[in-house]
Formats: structure tokens, sequence, C-alpha cells
């Protein structure tokens, strides 16, 4: 009971984090903006929420726990190619973005 | 062609992490100790090790010692730390009413030289608060930054990549 208990509250925190990821996904200006509520936020959630499923039935704890490691380890690398490609393909920043290094480097000449 | 010493206990060594890896996702994924299931696991590990092992040495992975142990363990609590309150800001920028966002993408020095070094501090920056990182040229990380709170090159290493960095150089010194 202690242990349903538990991992609903887990999986629920992790269910949390994926909503507020796709409410960021809307309300983000620009394709970076929105890489970074979309990862960000459903990193976390998603590790919890495979997690909580394991906290319900300990036998399957250790597989859960490894599929939020390879998920820990992949999202980022995900993050990272859509941003890159999105850049070389010349996606420009918000308005509302301050800096931008990129344009003085020869990698991104004539890529905006 | 002739291995030095050297090289030929590296790429050993290289075979043995890679195994040890393997067969410790196998005993997680099957979950028995039954002496079928852990021959077959030994046996698809080494077969997978010898086939692998080339590709994987280009990593250059750094010989193990307990001070490098420590430091990753460390390391890996920090991370975990510093996951969570991505989590919390990037969530505290999402709900708020005026979204609070200052997007920028800034340039960060690094001083890792391996390879499996700068992948992984790029994916602890892309793990943590509002950071991603966008592309790596040399030792420069380029990172799209949501608050931009520095335009300064060595304020946004200490700022951005500060906080690994110094742990994951004692991992791979």
């Amino acid at each position: 009971m202690v242990r349903v208990v538990a991992g609903t509250i887990v999986s629920g925190i992790g269910v949390l984090f994926l909503l507020v990821g796709s409410l960021g996904v809307f309300r983000m200006p620009d394709v970076y903006n929105r890489l970074q509520a979309g990862t960000k936020c459903t990193t976390l959630g998603a590790c919890l929420a495979a997690v909580g499923v394991g906290i319900i039935e300990p036998q399957w704890f250790w597989k859960t726990f490894v599929i939020a490691l390879f998920i820990l380890v992949t999202n980022p690398i995900s993050n990272h190619a859509i941003g890159r490609a999105s850049k070389k393909s010349g996606v420009p920043l918000c308005d509302r973005s301050v800096v931008d290094v990129t344009e003085n480097l020869k990698e991104y000449e004539g890529r905006s | 062609m002739s291995d030095t010493a050297n090289e030929r206990t590296g790429r050993a060594r290289d075979y043995c992490y890679l195994f040890v890896m393997l067969f410790a996702i196998w005993m997680v994924l099957t979950s028995s100790l039954q002496w079928q299931e852990v021959i077959t696991g030994v046996l698809v590990s080494v077969v997978l090790a010898v086939y692998l092992g080339r590709t994987y040495a280009t990593l250059g992975m750094p010989p193990l010692s307990v001070k490098r142990i420590g430091y990753f363990i460390v390391y890996l609590a920090v991370l975990s730390m510093e996951i969570v309150r991505a989590n919390f800001e990037v969530a505290y920028i999402v709900l708020h009413p005026k979204l609070p966002i200052k997007p920028g993408v800034v340039a960060v020095k690094t001083c890792l030289k391996q390879d499996i070094a700068k992948t992984i501090l790029a994916n602890s920056i892309t793990l943590t608060p509002g950071t991603f990182t966008l592309d790596i040229i040399d030792d420069t990380l380029l990172v799209h930054w949501i608050v931009v709170r520095s335009e300064d090159n060595e304020e946004t290493a200490r700022l951005i990549s500060g906080r690994f960095e110094k742990y994951l150089k004692a991992v791979f010194a």
C-alpha cells in the first residue's frame, strides 16, 4: 500500500513536469527556447514517471532504473543535434535575444 | 606493426570497461542469478566487447583509480542536484505570465582535452539550468542560454561549466 502511494506520487510529479514541458513548447518564442523547455522538463519528467512505475512494481525497479539512465544519457544528445541542425540551417534567434557569438564565427558564416 | 606495452595495456583496459558495462546492463535486464542466464550474459558480453572494442577505444578512457571513481561519484551527485534545479527553473520560467527570458548564444572555453570529457561536459551543460550546448569548435563550446547573465568569456565559463569542469578535470587528468 505504502509502495503504491509512493510510486503514484513519484509518477505524478513526473507527469506534472511533462505537462509543464509541453506547455513550454507552446509558450516559448523560438526553436531554441522551445528545446530548452522540451528537454529540461521532459528529462526529469520521463525519468520520474518510469521510476515511479518501478516503485509500484518492485521486480521492475532495476529495469525502469536503466530506462531512466538511458533517457538521461540520450536526451541531451538529441537536444544538441536538433539545436545544432537548426543553427546550421540558419534558423534565427528570436527578437528578444541579447547576444549571438555565432555571428563572428567562420563556421557559421552566411548561414542566417 | 608492433605496439608498445603501454598501448597494449590501454587497449586491454578499454575491452575490460566495455565488457563490465555490457555485463552490468545484461544482469540488470535479466535480473536473475540462474547460472544459464549468467553464462549466456558472459558469452554475449565477451563477443560484443571483442567486436566493438576498437571503436570504443577511440574514446580515450583514462585508467581506473580510486581517486577518479571518487571524483566521478561527487560529479554525479552535483549533476543530479543541478538537474532537479534545472527543472524547477525552467518550470518557473514557463509558468511565469510574463515569460522572463533573455536568450542568447554565448561561447564557453574549456580546458578539457579528451573527446569523451568534452562530450560529458557538453551533456552536463545541456542538463543544467537554462543552458544547452549547440556546438563544439575545438575547445570552445557554443551554449544557448535562456537567461543571459553575462557576456564576458571568463564569467560565462565560471557560471556555466565551472561547477563540473573541476571534477571532470580531476577524473580525466
